[in-house]
């Protein structure tokens, strides 16, 4: 319902003008299409280009564009060696830290690959439409493609932890594939549409983000249901801090952390709330060493948030186009972020 | 905003012309390049570089309303369009025979990513001039198209005697007297007739007047000079519009409500939303333009059953009329409740 008067907005006044900032250590980058997505091999960043390319960007160097796609990239997710991309173009790839590309999948249909997920040991999920993939990592002579039917569009994708184990998000809840075994997957449900998955680091909880502004979990071992509620818009990043504890989330005009130390989660807890700004928080990236997270929000402005005492230092300016993708590099040491408008850059914090 | 890509959905019951029409606007000489979001099943082939295969996925909200629904297949699809933005200029929603044009609408409405980037230009529906009536009487997928419809393409009238069309006429504009009807053959229409036409743009909720059909002179006319926005007939729907008879459908109606005396916002929004929360399963479509005491702006408001959405518009002019006026179309609607209700708001 949105009929409503004049009067809401409620302004922040905080500019965020006088807090440490560590803008001077930025390589800006400008690409020529929307940012949709940021990783990194080692201390090389790459990001992602919504029109069918990856702009590998060295820490010393020129950066070099790497046409991957024959159409836009709709996903992309990365491990160590690899980042693997799934385009409109009905293709799944993957693509080196040496640049070079591998067609994994093409779809027979020339069908969206919607999603991809890089997996255990060289394994690559993805999914189009109605139907989930997975190739299993090749042993010697080559991985197998496995094929799994939805009863409706998987909304995303997330390897578990451990072992080959796949969680697709869809309509009603979630399904946890075991692509090597024959038994039907296992079903976790929760009325509504469900777009997004993330597993806890420790594989013991699955987390969903949905079409109305909440988040779904379950306990996996015995499937309880927890929902996280209270955003003021659809929550389209997740993150788990270092080690676990917290699950930093977008969506609000905050950084929402929901605590899972306990065995319980998040239940019956409140989350932390740190970072409030103007703007509408809607990408998070947590370090990969430290609890910290860096915050994208819809006006341009970054900031790196401690989640200890909820500390914050400025990594880009507002005023922009919308942060569309962030990254730290597996040491921590470089922090990637892009704009909806193709605006990007590189942050030294060495 | 102007930089959001405007989508035209377009329906119809089967064998009616949408895929003709769809053709014809993406053959055109007009320079604009199109996004087509078709159903995967479906019949045809279409002549575009960006098709995009649709599932008509429709998802309930969770917010304890059964007509909340949205199309989760849009969501995902423009989500997905719009990292080729400015590769193309607009998008089409070509919808299934069988479709309900709401949860396409409601989609726009309930998904704000999708409401950021795209904004719903109009619902166009393609009718049969022969099976129409036939189709009214035995599907309700087909009396919700007309009914939804911002313009409608009245096909195939080389295929009917005169008056079975002025009768298959009389019948849509029974159901939806607000519509633009255009009489075509091979779906041959300007395409300003049926893009660009900012239906759903509170802005342009300025002429909520019932539309009789007033061309017989052809459809190459200026398409906006027969727009007299100051007039104020009576249009009553009870009477004959320009000779035709008249029908009045016994399920899907349209009502018409005004009033010269300032409303109470306190008590018209209470109102509405109590209405559309009671009534929205039975509401199809509203909108409305309100005079507030004590407010010199006028205030627009549209609605898709339970969803709502309304601003102020601009003030007042001087020597303007000021009149709060509200429309509905919908199924079995219960008349007397909403005209209490709307008398009960006036300040």
């Amino acid at each position: 319902m949105r009929l409503e008067a004049r009067g809401r907005n409620n302004a922040v006044t905080d500019t965020k003008s006088d807090i440490p900032s560590v803008v001077e250590r930025t390589r800006p980058l400008k690409a020529d299409a929307p940012i949709v997505g940021a990783h990194f091999f080692a201390n090389t960043a790459v990001l992602v280009l919504g029109d069918e390319a990856l702009l590998l960007v060295p820490r010393q160097g020129e950066a070099r564009r790497l046409a991957v796609h024959g159409g836009a990239i709709l996903s992309s997710s990365a491990d160590a060696e690899r980042i693997i991309t799934g385009g409109d173009d009905g293709k799944v790839i993957a693509s080196g830290p040496d640049g070079t590309s591998t067609t994994i999948a093409t779809d027979a249909k020339r069908r969206w690959i919607d999603h991809v997920a890089a997996g255990p040991g060289g394994a690559v999920g993805w999914s189009a439409g109605k139907q989930a993939f997975v190739r299993t990592a090749k042993k010697g002579s080559g991985g197998e493609e496995r094929m799994l039917e939805l009863p409706s569009t998987a909304g995303g994708l997330a390897f578990a932890p451990k072992g080959l184990r796949l969680a697709i998000a869809r309509y009603n809840g979630l399904s946890l594939w075991f692509p090597n075994a024959q038994s039907e997957p296992e079903k976790l449900e929760w009325k509504g549409s469900h777009l997004g998955v993330t597993w806890s680091p420790d594989g013991k909880f699955a987390v969903t983000s949905m079409q109305e502004p909440v988040l779904h979990g379950w306990r996996v071992a015995d499937g309880k249901d927890m929902r996280m509620s209270g955003y003021g818009a659809r929550v389209r990043s997740l993150d788990w801090s270092a080690g676990g504890k917290w699950l930093a989330t977008s969506g609000s005009s905050q950084l929402i952390l929901w605590p899972f130390q306990g065995k319980d989660g998040p239940m019956g807890k409140q989350p932390r709330i740190l970072a409030p700004a103007e703007a509408q928080a809607d990408v998070v990236a947590c370090h990969p060493r430290q609890e910290v997270v860096a915050v994208g929000y819809a006006d341009g402005l970054v900031l790196l948030v401690r989640i200890d005492d909820g500390a914050e230092v400025l990594a880009h300016k507002g005023g922009g186009a919308p942060i569309t993708a962030l990254a730290w590099s597996a040491a921590g040491g470089l922090l990637a972020f892009g704009t909806e408008d193709g605006e990007a850059g590189v942050i030294d914090l060495g | 905003m102007s930089d959001k890509v405007p989508v035209t959905v377009l329906t119809g019951y089967l064998g009616a012309g949408k895929t003709t029409l769809l053709n014809r606007i993406l053959s055109e000489p007009h320079g604009q390049k199109y996004a087509v979001i078709v159903n995967e099943f479906g019949e045809i082939g279409i002549d575009n570089d960006l098709v995009v295969g649709a599932d008509e996925e429709v998802f309930e909200m969770n917010n304890g309303c059964i007509c909340c629904t949205v199309r989760g297949d849009l969501v995902r699809i423009i989500d997905g369009l719009m990292r080729r933005k400015g590769k193309f200029d607009a998008i089409i929603v070509e919808t299934t025979g069988l479709a309900d044009p709401a949860p396409v609408a409601q989609t726009f409405f309930m998904d704000e990513n999708v409401g950021r980037k795209a904004k719903l230009d109009a619902v166009v529906t393609v009718a049969d001039a022969k099976w129409l009536q036939e189709r009214l009487k035995d599907a309700p997928e087909a009396k919700n198209q007309i009914a939804f419809a911002d313009v409608i393409l009245l096909n195939k009238t080389d295929l009917v005697k005169p008056d079975e069309l002025g009768e298959v006429e009389a019948r849509i504009r029974g159901i939806n007297p607000y519509a633009r009807v255009h009489k075509t053959e091979r779906c041959q229409i300007a395409l300003p007739e049926v893009l660009g036409r900012n239906a759903f743009d509170l802005d342009r909720i300025l002429e909520i007047e019932p539309e009789f059909l007033d061309d017989g002179h052809g459809h190459h006319h200026d398409h906006d000079h027969h727009h007299d926005h100051d007039h104020h007939h009576e249009h009553d729907h009870h009477h004959h519009g320009g000779g035709l008879k008249h029908y009045h459908d016994e399920e899907m109606q349209s009502l018409s409500l005004r009033t010269d005396r300032p409303l109470d916002a306190d008590k018209f929004f209470p109102w509405v939303q109590d209405l559309v929360q009671k009534e929205g399963p039975s509401i199809l479509r509203c909108k409305g333009i309100l005079s507030f005491k004590d407010d010199p702006d006028r205030f627009v408001f549209q609605g898709v059953h339970m969803i709502l959405d309304g601003d102020h518009q601009r003030p007042w002019k001087d020597g303007e009329t000021r009149e709060s006026r509200i429309v509905f179309i919908g199924r079995k609607l219960p008349e007397e409740k909403i005209r209490e209700g709307f008398a009960g708001c006036v300040a």
